[in-house]
């Protein structure tokens, strides 16, 4: 019971940054490669602002408000010059703009791990199995983020034309959507649901590390391809089932040691059976 | 590819690894080969096959591989496994080096034929993410087998080479440079880089892509693996740890900064960039943390540099070719004239073969020259 609801907060998170990273795909049609190091600043946000401050709540705002605009900033500096480039082109200069983020934050911060603590919640009896607050917390929240943006997405105007934009961006464009500031909305929401992703991850795993978001942030993206990407309930099936995998194989001793290697397994497995992922949409190519 | 017109120019990569070869013998003959320089010499070998091998499948390909270190990670365990068992049994160690990246090299190419099968059907950013994904799988295998050493890694201290390493390392760079400059200068290289330009067309025109795909995911597999070999001579023990993602990047920095595509920029920058990495880190005691910045900051400028459409105008106007054909022109105006005049009306084919329309390069971010007219009539 309790690795289940471990497994599923952990999928919550996993969930959230996944959504970041098929959102970000379907509508400006890249990989976002520095989205886990988006999560790694937001760590680092709370980090200096609890210093400052000494409160969650001040801190967790200042790490989303920081989160939204360096999600910004990255599109407009380093992707938006390169749009209509090859595909390959974005995701090198991608790649490019994770080892900034971290390196930076390695000078700031210094490798070492760095504990934070935003305190402990306690722990309640469910079906006589301890639970910690915390869990149930982290994934109430993500279950309510990811119901208000499918809200979102499908009931406002803004939310349509983000979808009018991933499924064709020319078109959009002569309806008279303004693309660019979709795409750049699009960046927003990605980067402060990472740094939400951030929080909930500190709740778990209190130390941080520069590196911290790249391993959350490459499985997220295997969930994002799982569930199928550029569709938003495949990122948060694909999220929360590779949180559960993990969580399980952890629990075996035998197989802990391999988890690594079984999600990523599963992965190629699976797209060796379903190349689009569980719900993705086959795209016809045309000439 | 015009690089290979000359007779010159087609062997300029092979003249420069062996002058390379030949003058450090010639200061290892007279004693003056420092032992950090011997193994700097090594490392850089290392890095110009990672850097060679995986231009194949970036540079000409046109695909992504972020495994890269995983293939290298294969060939260091296996190979450096197999060398030392092989090690009481034969006497020669350079034929133990030998057939050990032999070995090595297989074993990695049999790893990218079972990964290039079920991938190599997906598009670019799966592919991307898959290879990485293969890369920390190798990894996690090889760090949980006891016969491997396990988390202490495989200790290769019965095989170490010593300083003399550079000798067949700079052999195995000639002999990649061989493969991979004579494939892509094949009529099978013309179709991989059809692939690389439109996968659409190529395959309209009968290549058949995924074939020449796996074909090439395969040979960049085994010069990887036979680098890992060559590392697990040089380094001991061979840590798992450092295949790592940041290994992969570090040799795409290295293909993106000499140039995807050209087999001499790519030599140059990985002997640079190991150069700078093994010298400077050490003689500045620079943080890694600034080492990785710069190495950001080149890679994202560059890239921006050199494919941002907005910034056309002046790639053309200020690149480094530009530079050079400008500065043959000021020093040789007859051959530069003679020569455009014949690259563009004598070479006009009688019968226009298959392959010339293939390897017709359709970037549109090129400067226009006047090509034969035929070139113009694809689709």
């Amino acid at each position: 019971m309790n690795i289940l609801i471990n497994g599923l907060c952990l999928g919550g998170v996993y969930a959230l940054i996944a959504l970041g990273y098929t959102m970000v795909y379907g509508i400006a049609k890249m990989l976002n490669f520095a989205h886990g190091d988006i999560i790694m600043v937001g760590a680092y946000a709370l980090f200096s602002g609890m210093a400052l401050t000494g409160m969650v709540i001040p801190a967790c705002i200042l790490a989303a408000v920081l989160c939204t605009l360096l999600g910004i900033l990255t599109e407009r500096v380093a992707y938006r010059p390169l749009r209509g480039a090859s595909p390959l082109a974005v995701l090198i200069t991608a790649i490019g703009v994770s080892y900034l983020l971290e390196s930076i934050a390695q000078l700031i911060y210094g490798t070492d791990s760095k504990p934070v603590s935003i305190g402990n919640f306690g722990t309640v009896k469910i079906f006589s199995a301890d639970v910690a607050v915390s869990s149930l917390l982290t994934l109430g929240l993500c279950l309510v983020i990811m119901v208000g943006l499918t809200l979102f997405v499908r009931k406002t105007k803004l939310g349509r034309a983000m979808l009018a934009v991933s499924e064709d961006r020319g078109a959009a464009e002569l309806m008279g959507i303004n693309t660019n500031a979709i795409i750049s909305l699009t960046f927003a929401i990605g980067s402060l649901l990472a740094a939400f992703a951030g929080i909930f991850y500190l709740m778990k795993i209190p130390s941080i590390t520069p590196t911290l978001g790249s391993m959350p942030g490459i499985k997220a993206f295997t969930a994002a391809v799982i569930g199928g990407i550029g569709s938003i309930p495949g990122a948060m099936i694909g999220g929360i089932l590779l949180g559960v995998i993990e969580e399980v194989c952890n629990s075996i001793p035998a197989v802990a040691s391999y988890t690594t290697a079984i999600e990523f397994g599963i992965l190629i497995l699976l797209l060796l059976v379903k190349p689009n992922g569980l719900l993705g949409k086959q795209r016809r190519e045309k000439v | 590819m015009k690089t290979f017109r000359f007779s010159l120019k087609k062997y300029r990569n092979y003249l420069i690894v062996a002058a390379v070869l030949l003058l450090f013998l010639a200061i290892d003959l007279f004693g003056g080969l420092r032992r950090t320089d011997a193994n700097l010499l090594s490392q850089i070998a290392i890095s110009v096959i990672l850097a060679l091998s995986l231009n194949l499948v970036v540079g000409f390909l046109g695909e992504l591989s972020l495994g890269h270190a995983g293939f290298m990670c294969v060939g260091a365990y296996i190979g450096g496994y197999a060398a030392v068992a092989m090690h009481g049994a034969i006497g020669s160690s350079v034929l133990v080096l030998l057939l050990s990246a032999l070995i090595g090299g297989v074993a990695a190419a049999l790893a990218g034929f079972v990964i290039g099968v079920p991938t190599l059907r997906l598009k670019g950013d799966y592919l991307a993410i898959v290879t990485l994904a293969f890369g920390e799988i190798v990894r996690t295998l090889f760090r949980n087998q006891a016969v491997f050493g396990g988390a202490l890694g495989l200790d290769t201290s019965s095989i170490r080479f010593g300083t003399k390493l550079y000798i067949p390392a700079l052999l195995l760079v000639l002999f990649t440079l061989f493969v991979v400059q004579n494939l892509m200068s094949s009529k099978h290289g013309r179709a991989i880089k059809a692939i690389r330009d439109s996968e659409i067309a190529a395959r309209a025109s009968g290549i058949a892509v995924t074939k020449y795909k796996l074909t090439v995911f395969v040979i960049a597999a085994f010069f990887a693996g036979v680098a890992g070999v060559v590392y697990a001579h040089h380094t001991s023990p061979v840590d798992y740890g450092y295949f790592s993602f940041n290994t992969s990047i570090d040799i795409l920095v290295m293909v993106v900064l000499g140039g995807m595509g050209n087999l001499t920029g790519t030599m140059i920058s990985a002997a640079a960039l190991t150069f700078i990495d093994v010298k400077l880190t050490t003689a500045l005691s620079l943080d890694a943390a600034v080492r990785n910045l710069l190495y950001a900051l080149i890679l994202i400028l560059l890239v921006v540099w050199n494919n941002a459409p907005a910034l056309r105008h002046a790639r053309e106007k200020y690149s480094l070719r530009t530079l050079f054909e400008k500065l043959s022109k000021k020093f040789f105006p007859k051959k530069a004239e003679e020569d455009s005049e014949s690259a563009a009306w004598d070479k006009i084919p009688t019968k226009i073969p298959m392959d010339a329309i293939l390897s017709a390069d359709l970037q549109p971010d090129r400067a226009f020259t006047p090509d034969p007219p035929e070139k113009e009539e694809k689709p």
